[in-house]
Parts: C-alpha cells; structure tokens; sequence
C-alpha cells in the first residue's frame, strides 16, 4: 500500500529577477575561491620558510655566516651550487650515503611487504589451532618498546657475526613488524569472504586466492606499510649507529648526524645535504600521495 | 552433465547449532532443483556443502557416481553463482570469467572461445574490458553467470542469484536463466527464499523449513498435494488461509464447521482422503486457497452449504484479479508451523497473527474475478470450491490424506506425497 503525503506548501513561483541576482552570486563565490587561496598560499610560504631558509643557507659561500640576527631568505645575494656536488661526492660523499639508504630502504620494504603480508593474510583468513592466541601475543609485542630489545639483538647480531653490515638492518624486517601485520590482517578482513569462495570454486589454492585475489585487492594497505617502511628507514638514525662501524656503509642520517656533531660543523654543507636527503621522501610522496591518503583512510588510520 | 545425490546429509555448525538434518536428495540429470525455505532453514548451507566449502558432519554427496565429500572443491566440477555475484573487482570481465580457465591451464584459444561465447549468450560483448564496478546490477549478475557458464561444468549452484536486482530485472534474468540452463541442459541446484522464483523455474523443488526437508515434488504437485500445513503456507500467493474447523455429519455427507459457517465436503473429497473419515466429530486444520473462492454474487450455480457471508476489511485490485480481505470469526491456526511463515513474511505478521489468536478471529484473503462488486466495509457473500478443500491434523499439522499417521511424526517427514 502507498499512503499519499500531502504536499507540504506549495511555494510561490520564485520571482523572476534580472541579471544582478545571478552575478552578484557568482562574485561572491569567486570572491570566496580567491581569499581561500590567498590563505592558502600564505599558509604554504608559512611552511615552506624554513626550507626556503635552509636553501637560502645552501647556497652561501664557506665563511658566510649562516645564523644571522634577521634570517636571510630568499632573494639571497650567494649562488654557491658547487656546495651540493661538494657534499654529494667531494668532501662529504653523501652520494654513497644515499645508495646506502637506498639499499637498505628497499630491502626493508621488500622483507616487510612479503612478510606482513603473509602473516596478515594467515591471520585475516586460515582457521588454525591458536589462530587467536598467537595473534593477541603479536598485539602484545607492539607493547614491548624496541629500545627494550636493543642491547639483546645487539649481543644476538654480533654473535651471528653480522656487526658492521647491512643485516642487522635489514633481516628483521624480514620477519615482519606487528604493527603493519595488525593493519594487514585488519583491512584484509573486510575483503569478502565470498571473493575467497569463488575462487574455491573456481579451482584456486589457498596460495593462488592470496596471490591473484588478496594481494592485489590489497594495495591501499601495502602502499601504507611501503611508505612507512620507507620512512621509518629512511630517518633511522639509531640502529645504523649500532651497527655500521665503516664511512662507507653509513646512511644519510648519519652522515648528516656526523656533520651536525663535528665541532666546526659546516653549515652551508649541511643545509645542502639535508637538501638532498628530504628529496626522496618529497618524491615518494609526490607519486604515491593519492594511494597514500586513500589507503590511510581505508586501514582506519588517523594522524 | 550430472546426477547429483544427497544423501543423508547433515551439517552442525562448532557452535552446536543444527543447520541440515539428514537431507535426502536426487537431482536427475539435466533438471533445475530448487531448495526454497524461510532464511535460515538450511539451503544455502546445502548448496555449499555440494560445492565443498562447508564440510559434511554427516552424509554423503554423489556428483556422476563419485562421492565428492572430501573433493575440493575447485575439482568438483561444479560452478556457482553468489548472491553478491562475489565478482573480482580488480579484474576485468574477461579475466573474471577466464580466472578458472587460466588456473585449470586451457590453451589460450580455447580460452578465448568459450570467453567469447558466453559473452555472446549473455549480451557482455562489450563489456569484457570493464572493471565490476562500472556494471550495474543486471550486467554484474550477468558476468556471474558467464563465470559458471565457460567452465562447461558439471552443475551448476545458484545462491540466490537474483535477490540483489529490483523486481522488473528478477523477472527478465529468471527466464534468461531458465533458457540458459535449458539449452545447456545442466544439472542446477537452485537457492531462493521466493516461492515464485521457486515455483516457476524449478522441474523439481524441495521445500526445507528449519534444516528439515518438507517435500520434493514438482511445482504442481507440490501446489496441489502439500504434505503438511507448513508446505500448504509456503507455497502458493496469497497464502493459503487456515483456519479450524469441526468436522461433523452423517455417513451421507460431511460438514466442515468454523466460526459459524458451514461448508460441505464433497463425497469426492472424502474418497480421497480415507483417513478424513476418523476426524469426525472432532477438529481439523480446514484449508482453502485464495484461488479457490469467488465473489457467490458470480458465481451461476452456487451447490448448498458452500457459502458463507462476510464483511470485507481490505479490497485490492491487481487488475487480472481482486483480492478480498475478511476477517472469520475462528481461532487461528497458531503453531510452529504458523509461527514460522509468519515470521518469514516479517515481524508484524507475527505480531498480527499473534493478535489474531488471542482474539480468537482469522484473516482471510479471497481472490476473485475483478468483476465483483465487493467494496470495504460491505457485506457479501464468498463462494468456496469446495473441490479444492485442504485439511491438516490439528497435532502434527501433516495433511490428510490416505491412513490416519500416529500423530508424533512431526516435521521429519520428507515423503513425496502421493
């Protein structure tokens, strides 16, 4: 049965005006556009000033001095740019600093994005006995911070004979991190168990439903864990401290670390090399921002 | 192409709960079978036991001779069709409906062909390229077709394959998929709670209420000869009105008697049921279908005790049709059996039937040529086919038809009736 509401008021025929109605609408919206863009951009150069203030720095001569009582920002009066190929391969060969990073940061991602995965995936839809123990215990670990473990892993790591390379780094990473298997098994849960079904009958194996029907219906959530991972890695400054005892295994961080804690600390040198540090994650970011915030929105992720 | 056997099949769930009870049944090779029951009477969870994701606690499943219960099953050689069409969305509709060739390792011309030629039937020529997601509704059911169809299975298992399209797309992709499973002649087991859908698409069609089986038979028969008072109400629409009735009368005629009226059963009707006989003098389940009343006004020779005066609460033209809606002055059959109808219809018809017995009166549905002059509130006269009598024992709520049964055997019965 259909009830029949009766209509509310039926409102007068609007009056027919001229013209101005219309464009004084209009100027009142474009108006609005432009004092939001002037905020914005206010707001950009607001962030941007201290970036601004190191590249200003950069390009300074040697004796320069760089911390001046009003800061200098642009237009600078310097044009120094031999200081950054100075600092990537002359005195400070942060080029081989960046491969370093690289390497390591790629490993890392790779170990985690298989590993997590996996584990998030064992989690998110195989039925074992202790399934849910072992999963609160793995909640448990995030717990535990990774300071509590360092003088452990170190003795571990030493043992092993891995001091001074690249795998003590890089390994664990291989084993997962309860975090991102958290966020795995999470956002793989909200897959359909339908999808899984249908490709049982469809004929595919459990590794097969992982690989062509999970896995690629994950990206949002692995490009999480991959910038992260990136991140994390990329600023570490820590662990490499610990375990890279030679100039030509160090990563970025460190070298910018050295460079801050020398006692004649060159300034100009240093803001060039912070330069060209924060230049990669600017990338990662510039490529993958919309899968980024999109993938953060769908694992529940916030700040 | 397949016979599939079920035979004894039980299903409990690591929660305790029962969701099948020992289920019998033979889908002949080629036929469309199809499982209707209120939700949660255990269908879907016997479809999935043939398609091997839900394990069997009890029972065997034969697929063309071989007992499939510890095939997985990607071996089965069954293809099914979700509900939610459970379509890859990060697939196209080619890699959708190729994904099962490509594990199974087909040649990729093969592959391409029978691609092809499923879309062809379908009408998806165009759309092969397309992700789910653009598609509506009709053309994502479509592609979950085409996924059963390339694999050229052995049968195919339909979940409720179109409860997710709006009434005028259900009806235009039931006939497409009574033609489809009829040129291909695929054996088909098909899920649905619509006793319409049920009615019109299945050769065969096995009625389950609560894990149980009620009855297999063809729509017909099912109609026309329901083993219980379950049965009777499930299938058909508008429902069967039921109400009890006293039987009385002399070896020379019956009578069955409620809420003041009397109706004479036929001494063709009485030979029928044999058992009918040891019911007099006491209390039946009287059913009379809504077809099988007519506005007496219309009616040219009206035979004696055959009608019976009311006031109509409710008139509804459905053009072909008008259905009356009047109230009997009769407790209603409140039972199980009752209870659990009126709850699939939803909350409010239970609350209502609920009512209906604490006052002691029945709702009725009569529908009658659209001539009648019927009108709300208006006293007329309603004409029964007294032919089409159906009647229940008032314990069991089995029907009655040949020897009077012991009154215990309840909702296990699975008898095709006779």
């Amino acid at each position: 049965m259909r009830t029949v509401e009766a209509p509310e008021r039926i409102e007068a025929p609007p009056e027919i005006e001229p013209q101005p109605k219309v464009t004084r609408y209009r100027a009142r919206r474009i108006s609005y556009k432009v004092l939001m863009y002037i905020l914005l951009l206010g707001l950009c150069g607001f962030i941007l000033l201290p970036v601004g203030w190191m590249f200003t720095a950069a390009l300074k001569p040697d004796l320069e001095p760089v911390f001046t009582p009003t800061p200098e920002w642009f237009p600078t009066t310097f044009w120094e740019w031999g200081n950054f190929h100075r600092v990537l391969t002359e005195s400070m060969p942060f080029l081989r600093y960046m491969i370093n990073s690289t390497i390591i940061v790629v490993a890392c991602i790779i170990g985690e994005l298989i590993a997590c995965s996996l584990v998030g995936f064992a989690f998110a839809r195989l039925r074992f006995r202790g399934s849910k123990v072992l999963f609160y215990i793995l909640i448990v670990t995030m717990l535990i911070p990774w300071q509590a473990l360092m003088i452990p892993q170190f003795l571990l790591f030493v043992k092993l004979g891995w001091y001074g390379t690249y795998l003590p780094i890089i390994v664990p990473s291989f084993t997962g991190t309860a975090f991102f298997i958290f966020l795995m098994r999470q956002y793989m849960r909200t897959i359909p168990k339908d999808l899984d079904d249908a490709a049982r009958v469809d004929g595919l194996n459990t590794w097969q439903i992982f690989w062509r029907i999970i896995l690629p219906l994950s990206t949002p959530v692995l490009t999480v864990c991959a910038v992260f991972t990136f991140l994390w890695n990329w600023n570490d400054l820590l662990r490499p401290l610990i375990y890279l005892d030679s100039d030509e295994k160090f990563t970025v961080a460190m070298g910018l670390a050295n460079l801050v804690t020398r006692a004649d600390t060159p300034w100009n040198l240093t803001m060039a090399a912070n330069l060209v540090s924060i230049l990669p994650c600017v990338i990662v970011y510039f490529f993958v921002q919309k899968k980024l915030i999109g993938g953060i929105a769908s694992v529940g992720l916030k700040g | 192409m397949a016979e599939i056997l079920i035979e004894g099949v039980s299903k409990v769930f690591a929660d305790g709960t029962e969701a099948v009870h020992e289920v019998d049944l033979q889908i002949p090779d080629g036929k469309l079978m199809v499982l209707v029951g209120p939700s949660g009477c255990g269908k879907t969870t016997v479809l999935r036991m043939v398609a091997g994701l839900e394990d069997l606690t009890g029972g065997r499943i034969v697929i063309d001779g071989r007992v499939v219960n510890e095939v997985p099953p990607g071996e089965r050689d069954v293809a099914m069709v979700f509900q939610n069409y459970a379509l890859y969305p990060h697939m196209t509709v080619y890699q959708n409906m190729a994904l099962s060739l490509k594990i199974r390792k087909l040649k990729k011309e093969e592959m391409n062909r029978r691609v092809e030629e499923a879309a062809r039937v379908l009408h998806l020529e165009d759309l092969l390229g397309k992700r789910p997601r653009e598609l509506s509704g009709g053309q994502r059911q479509r592609v979950a077709m085409g996924r059963a169809i390339v694999r050229e299975p052995q049968a195919f298992l339909m979940d409720e394959p179109l409860s997710n399209l709006d009434a005028k797309l259900r009806v235009q992709m039931r006939a497409e998929i009574l033609r489809i499973q009829q040129d291909l002649g695929v054996t088909t087991i098909y899920v649905t709670h619509d006793q319409t859908e049920a009615m019109t698409l299945g050769d065969l069609v096995a009625v389950m209420k609560k894990g149980f089986l009620q009855q297999v038979a063809d729509p017909q028969e099912l109609f026309a000869h329901p083993v219980n008072l379950f049965v009777a109400g499930f299938i058909g629409s508008p429902a069967m009105n039921v109400v009890e009735a006293t039987l009385s009368g002399t070896d020379d005629g019956m009578f069955a008697e409620f809420g003041g009226h009397r109706l004479a059963v036929p001494d063709e009707v009485v030979a029928e049921r044999p058992a009918l006989a040891s019911y007099r003098g006491g209390t039946v389940i009287l059913g009379i279908r809504p077809e099988a009343m007519e506005d007496a006004a219309l009616v040219s020779a009206p035979g004696p005790d055959s009608r019976f005066p009311v006031t109509v609460d409710l008139r509804e033209d459905m053009g072909s049709d008008v259905y009356l809606h009047f109230t009997v002055e009769a407790p209603p059959v409140y039972t199980e059996d009752t209870k659990e109808l009126a709850a699939d219809v939803d909350e409010k018809a239970l609350e209502e039937l609920h009512a209906q017995a604490t006052e002691r009166r029945s709702a009725f549905t009569a529908r009658t040529s659209p001539e009648t002059r019927a009108r709300v509130g208006g006293a007329m006269e309603i004409w029964v086919d007294t032919r089409k009598l159906y009647f229940f024992d008032p314990e069991s709520g089995e029907s009655i038809y040949g020897e009077r049964e012991p009154a215990s055997s309840g909702a296990a019965a699975s008898v095709t009736s006779a």
